[in-house]
């Protein structure tokens, strides 16, 4: 009887939330004019892309982005004292925040995928990056397919991971594929002699190298197989505020500020622990991107 | 709120080409399942041991007992099964610690984490075992000597069984918390239950409902280990002990 009741009950609960939202689910816009905030997500080591410099200052190509975009509500909604507020996310809560509300715009090295869509609206693609190996410099791995009976480290729940994981198996590369925590843990891996190589997003891959102490030792191999896009994710199905952040993004690409921007964060110094310069020049990807913006999946 | 709720997903084909999200689930809760066991097995041999040593009137070997119990009761399980992982094969010989490195990554994370699990529940074990032996009467004690029973059998047939009685409704509680604390696994990339569910979370972008059957299934496992420790607790109950006086 109890249990019976207790079901019942959660399955009311369950079935009155959603009846909320289909009947009040306020544009973004609406939102941030009748609650006088727009509330963003902020990485704090998702370099170079949102990130915390050493001066304790957001930045970031990706940042940068939402920098523009607030400006942009701003200036759509005829009001200069919105509150622009700040909120931490990581990997595995920035979907729920996003899904649930609590953020109405999240720019970092987030890649846009089928599944994601289920949960959230992607904006034009305003990167490409593509899974790439780190491996000790003069190391025996040169492509994909000398993984064989090798050990290849990799971050647990990226895209990275479910790509080697699957084509491991398609393609038969006979890898034995090492889980690890973070990007921190997968590099320490490498260092340790734990793995041969780590997979990991190439300019992740090209940032780790940048700051290590002996960047000479670690090289960076293996074509990139498939290339992933980068987006803004915002609610679902706000079409409005989806057409106001895609606006910002192609006007940035049109006017050849993403371009600067490009120069700025990935070949000169950016600040991060004493400062140090990615460098990695822009790819045909990227390059076709800012020509041609669109926000499909790659 | 938007999210958008799909309790079909288990039953969808995982994106690495590995089977369902189900098939995973079960997998990591295996893995979860038999981590804990063996953990709790070996924390409960280790643990009466040391505990039994903590109450031996031989002052190096109660001091040797104290410290094990104090270094791995006082250091997070995290921590210290990070510096078993990442630190511990740097400081041994060069080539023994280059064949740990190289041995089936799967292995090497288990039996890691085999190791430091027990060595963290069997120093909490140790001293819920001290307590239970120290809560045995004195006059139980005096009785066996004056039977003269060994050190060796009056602890096996007076002093143990007496405080095994005493102990299990705490036990039950370390027990319990072995199951939960095997979690800490995923942070070398063991993939237990919870790394298996953050990760179908992240491959699906439906966290919520991996997350709800991870719910499901830690709670499943506790409710049978709380039932089997029921029954033994009332299988080996001795009318009149532990009643109130």
């Amino acid at each position: 009887m109890f249990k019976k009741s207790m079901l019942a009950s959660a399955m009311m609960a369950f079935g009155l939330t959603q009846a909320v939202a289909a009947a009040d689910a306020p544009t973004t816009l609406k939102k941030v004019e009748s609650t006088g905030t727009f509330t963003v997500g902020t990485r704090a080591a998702s370099f170079p892309f949102n990130y915390l410099d050493d001066d304790n200052k957001q930045a970031g190509y990706a940042w940068e982005i939402v920098e523009r975009v607030s400006d942009a509500v701003k200036r759509k909604l005829g009001r200069d004292d919105l509150r622009v507020q700040r909120m931490e996310v990581t990997p595995q809560t920035r979907i729920p925040l996003v899904a649930n509300q609590t953020v109405d715009l999240e720019c970092s090295s987030t890649t846009h995928n089928a599944e994601r869509e289920n949960q959230v609206n992607f904006s034009v693609t305003y990167f490409v990056v593509g899974t790439r190996m780190l491996v000790p410099a003069g190391s025996p791995v040169k492509q994909w397919t000398d993984l064989k009976d090798k050990r290849v480290a990799v971050s647990a729940g990226t895209t990275g991971e479910r790509m080697l994981r699957r084509l491991n198996e398609e393609r038969q590369w006979g890898a034995n594929i090492v889980l690890s925590k973070d990007i921190d843990n997968t590099f320490m891996m490498v260092k340790t002699g734990r793995v041969d190589a780590a997979a990991m997003d190439d300019m992740v891959l090209h940032g780790l190298i940048a700051r290590d102490k002996e960047p000479g030792k670690w090289a960076a191999v293996g074509d990139i197989i498939e290339p992933e896009a980068y987006g803004c994710m915002m609610r679902k199905g706000d079409a409005e505020f989806k057409a106001l952040v895609d606006g910002v993004i192609v006007d940035m690409m049109k006017s050849g500020e993403m371009t600067r921007l490009y120069d700025k964060y990935f070949m000169q110094p950016i600040k991060v622990r004493g400062g140090f310069s990615i460098n990695a020049p822009m790819s045909d990807e990227i390059r076709e991107l800012i020509q041609n913006p669109s926000d499909k999946i790659h | 709120m938007q999210y958008s709720w799909d309790f079909l997903i288990y039953f969808k084909p995982s994106l690495t080409g590995e089977g369902d999200y189900w098939e995973l689930i079960l997998h990591g809760l295996w893995i979860t399942v038999s981590l804990s066991l063996l953990s709790w097995a070996v924390a409960m041999g280790l643990g009466t041991v040391v505990g039994i040593l903590r109450t031996s009137r031989s002052r190096p070997v109660v001091w040797a007992a104290a410290l094990f119990i104090h270094l791995f009761r006082n250091v997070p399980l995290l921590v210290l099964l990070f510096l078993a992982f990442y630190v511990l094969p740097e400081l041994l010989p060069p080539d023994l610690g280059r064949r740990i490195k190289q041995a089936d990554p799967v292995v090497g994370q288990f039996v890691t984490v085999l190791a430091v699990l027990s060595l963290y529940t069997a120093a909490k074990a140790a001293e819920i075992i001290r307590s239970g032996i120290e809560t045995v009467r004195r006059g139980q004690k005096q009785a066996a000597e004056a039977l003269g029973l060994s050190r060796f059998d009056s602890y096996r047939y007076v002093i143990l069984p007496q405080a095994f009685r005493i102990i299990i409704p705490p036990l039950t509680s370390d027990f319990l918390n072995v199951f939960k604390n095997s979690s800490v696994a995923m942070t070398i990339g063991l993939m237990e239950l919870t790394g298996q569910t953050r990760q179908i979370g992240d491959f699906s972008a439906q966290p919520f409902e991996a997350f709800i059957a991870a719910t499901v299934l830690y709670s499943l496992v506790t409710l049978c280990v709380i039932w089997g420790m029921r029954r033994i607790e009332k299988a080996t109950r001795v009318p009149g002990f532990l009643v109130g006086e």
